[in-house]
């Protein structure tokens, strides 16, 4: 499966090779784990093994919450309540996967801001950043229509407005709406149909985690120096790469279990911390709440959503050159996927010859700012829509997509990036030293 | 449609966008015995302010999604079974769908519904509103504090005042300083629409009074004491496994951290060779 050449499984006992000549699954599982891996992969190389956790532990809870809710408008936010209270463990596991949603999306942030600062995305692993991306949008349908299900407050009214995104798309939007709500308002059928999806849409995530796994098995993983694997020969791979398994399955799992450590904190001790009080209130359609906030990790494409109002320049001008067809609520929708989308395009849109972050002197300025502009945007999306807040989401989408649309490609022609080192193993060894002289404090074991 | 909404939102109930100018809803961070990773519910104080729940509360609002069963669990005001059978027979009736009428109350019914269609069930009151916010929508203080429902309602009990000058004498409901999203007079406004005067006006009057509640155990029975044995009570009809969760937080953070340690030492000696700190 990979291009790196390494050993690869040999069927040794007679079960062994019999299996393997009908389905070479014991091979696959092999080659799989034993991957050859840039042995200087750094702690931000392991939110992917949180995310695969995340997925697992949400897929789990949810099956047995499925067991015990009702999806119906009359009943769903009590029988969430039936699943806090009367049911064995019912609180842990519905507290877990609350705030495993939570847990997933800080997880897939810092791996995509990971991939973002290293060039994970640049060729030859374009594949692996779009299915990672699909990934991404798969996550938060799932995240948005799970969080409709106790039915409370917010739940209705986030899923009224999200839904009402595409009443805005022109000519088609109100059939469109009427369509995916399943009648003419959030009601019983959207409930149902949600919470179908809501079951569904992880099995999909599932698929597409394999087939990201698969691209970037066949391309290699990238690593914090940008530079490639040799390939020249096995002993070569063996200087630049370590086998997958024991290295960084131990390593991994040693920084997933502190993650879980805060995260079990979080769940025992302020379950309710990252949610909304008027989600312990049952859906009311007469009663609007004072401010619709989505989910915390949903905020920075809220606030860009809502920086586009009539009185910008650019939307009036979008509106006029299209004879009204993009008005201003439309406008906000584009915004909205566009900040997705530029960032699924950036494969293409970042022109540097230089891959790691690492070694590009302009870029890291750029990159810190992009990242501080993602937290102030995810504020933003909580403050209520005035000013001065929204001239500063204004101001804030506008450098996420100058990021991306401008700024990327220009650095290319503009910055000299410096010297990466010539191969992965000078890189590590850069750090630890052969020779066992780079940190003495540490002692081993015996 | 999303504009329309949420301008109607913002217009409907303006106070809340405005309110840190000029008038903050006041909110007292009262001390509970519940609060922080290793508190726990005072049994005492639950079954206090299930005695003020009972006689005041319920007069209007209602419970609906909390057992009777449950006063008798571990965790709770722990009462007896046959004890909390006996409550529930003396101070309950629910509507029987066999019998087609209204009969005693038993352990396995829920707490009736409210009496009053503008009493909000308060089942899950304690969970349903935060006392805390900030600073700046960050949510900082929630950290700390926690999300303050029960400083809220004891804040609410507390929070009735005579209305200020302000305000025109025959405005509707009663000035609360805690209540967040009632009536308020424009009178009260500043030039720029902001507020001058903390709360807002409830329609709910004044429902405890000094000595209006008469504890078995002797306990102080004034209003401010008898907010808070409520609000214990409303937060463990909320939350009723908060002390079991809290245990379960605790034991696997400490099996968690347990587990990193060992995981640490594990990676540590495996890389060891590879990061030449091997010295045997």
């Amino acid at each position: 499966m990979s291009g790196i050449p390494h050993d690869h499984y040999e069927p040794k006992t007679g079960f062994e090779k019999w299996l393997h000549a009908r389905l070479p699954i014991v091979g696959l599982a092999y080659d799989t784990i034993m991957i050859p891996t840039p042995k200087n992969l750094n702690w931000m190389w392991i939110w992917g093994i949180v995310l695969a956790f995340c997925l697992v532990m949400q897929i789990i809870t949810g099956v047995v919450l499925a067991m015990h809710y009702t999806p119906h408008v009359d009943l769903a936010f009590a029988s969430v309540e039936h699943i806090m209270r009367n049911v064995n463990g019912g609180y842990m596991l519905r507290y877990l996967h609350m705030n495993g949603a939570s847990l997933f999306f800080l997880a897939v942030y810092m791996h995509i801001f990971r991939g973002l600062y290293y060039g994970s995305y640049k060729a030859p692993r374009e594949v692996t950043w779009i299915i990672g991306m699909l990934i991404y949008l798969a996550m938060m349908a799932t995240g948005f229509m799970g969080y409709v299900l106790p039915w409370g407050q917010m739940s209705f009214w986030g899923a009224t407005v999200i839904t009402g995104l595409f009443g805005a798309i022109p000519f088609i939007g109100e059939a469109l709406q009427t369509w995916l709500l399943g009648g003419p308002a959030v009601d019983n059928a959207t409930l149902n149909r949600f919470f179908s999806l809501h079951y569904l849409l992880p099995f999909v995530i599932a698929a597409l985690v394999a087939i990201h796994i698969w691209a970037f098995h066949t391309t290699g993983n990238s690593n914090p120096s940008g530079v490639e694997v040799r390939r020249g020969s096995k002993a070569e791979v063996k200087k630049d790469t370590l086998p997958f398994w024991p290295y960084f399955v131990i390593k991994d799992l040693f920084a997933l279990v502190v993650i879980l450590a805060v995260f079990w904190a979080v769940v025992g001790f302020m379950p309710n911390y990252l949610g909304h009080p008027d989600n312990y209130i049952e859906a009311n359609p007469l009663v609007t709440p004072t401010h619709i906030v989505p989910e915390w990790y949903f905020l920075p494409f809220y606030a860009i959503l809502r920086a586009f109002t009539s009185e910008v320049w650019v939307v009036q001008f979008a509106s006029f050159v299209t004879a009204g067809i993009v008005d201003a609520k439309f406008f906000g929708v584009l915004a909205m996927f566009g900040a997705i989308a530029v960032m699924a395009l950036v494969p293409w849109l970042d022109t540097s010859s230089a891959r790691s972050g690492r070694y590009r002197p302009m870029f890291k300025w750029w990159f810190a700012l992009l990242v501080i502009d993602f937290i102030v945007l995810m504020w933003l999306g909580a403050m209520p829509a005035e000013e001065p807040y929204a001239t500063w989401s204004l101001i804030a989408s506008a450098y996420w997509f100058g990021y991306f649309l401008v700024i990327l490609p220009l650095l290319g022609v503009l910055e000299k990036p410096t010297a990466p080192p010539a191969t992965i193993e000078e890189d590590f060894d850069a750090h630890y030293g052969k020779n066992g002289d780079a940190d003495s404090s540490a002692s081993p074991a015996e | 449609m999303f504009k329309t909404l949420a301008i109607s939102a913002a217009l409907a109930i303006s106070p809340v966008a405005v309110m840190a100018a000029g008038g903050e809803s006041l909110v007292e961070d009262f001390e509970f015995s519940y609060e922080g990773p290793f508190g726990t519910f005072d049994q005492n104080q639950l079954q206090r302010g299930l005695q003020v729940y009972t006689e005041v509360c319920a007069a209007c609002h209602g419970m609906k999604l909390v057992p009777i069963r449950s006063l008798s669990d571990e965790g709770g005001p722990n009462m007896p079974k046959d004890q909390v059978r006996a409550f529930a027979a003396e101070n309950f009736e629910v509507f029987d769908a066999e019998l087609d009428d209204f009969r005693p109350a038993k352990p396995v019914d829920t707490f009736p519904v409210s009496n009053d269609v503008n009493a909000p069930d308060l089942s899950l009151m304690a969970k349903a509103r935060a006392g805390f916010h900030g600073p700046y929508g960050l949510g900082i203080n929630q950290m700390f504090k926690g999300m303050g429902g029960p400083e809220y309602i004891a804040s609410l009990l507390n929070g009735y005042h005579d209305a200020p000058e302000c305000a025109p004498e025959d405005f509707d409901g009663f000035y609360n300083v805690a209540f967040a999203n009632g009536g308020y007079p424009d009178t009260c406004l500043d030039e720029d629409g902001y507020r001058t005067v903390p709360g807002s006006w409830i329609s709910m009057s004044p429902p405890l009074t000094d000595e209006g509640v008469e504890f078995s155990d002797g306990n102080a029975n004034d209003v401010r004491h008898m907010s808070q044995d409520v609000s214990a009570f409303l937060m463990w009809a909320a939350e009723p496994k908060m002390m079991a969760r809290k245990q379960a937080g605790f034991v696997g953070v400490l099996m968690l951290t347990i587990l990193s340690v060992l995981l640490y030492l594990t990676n540590k000696r495996i890389w060891a060779p590879i990061k030449g700190k091997d010295n045997d």
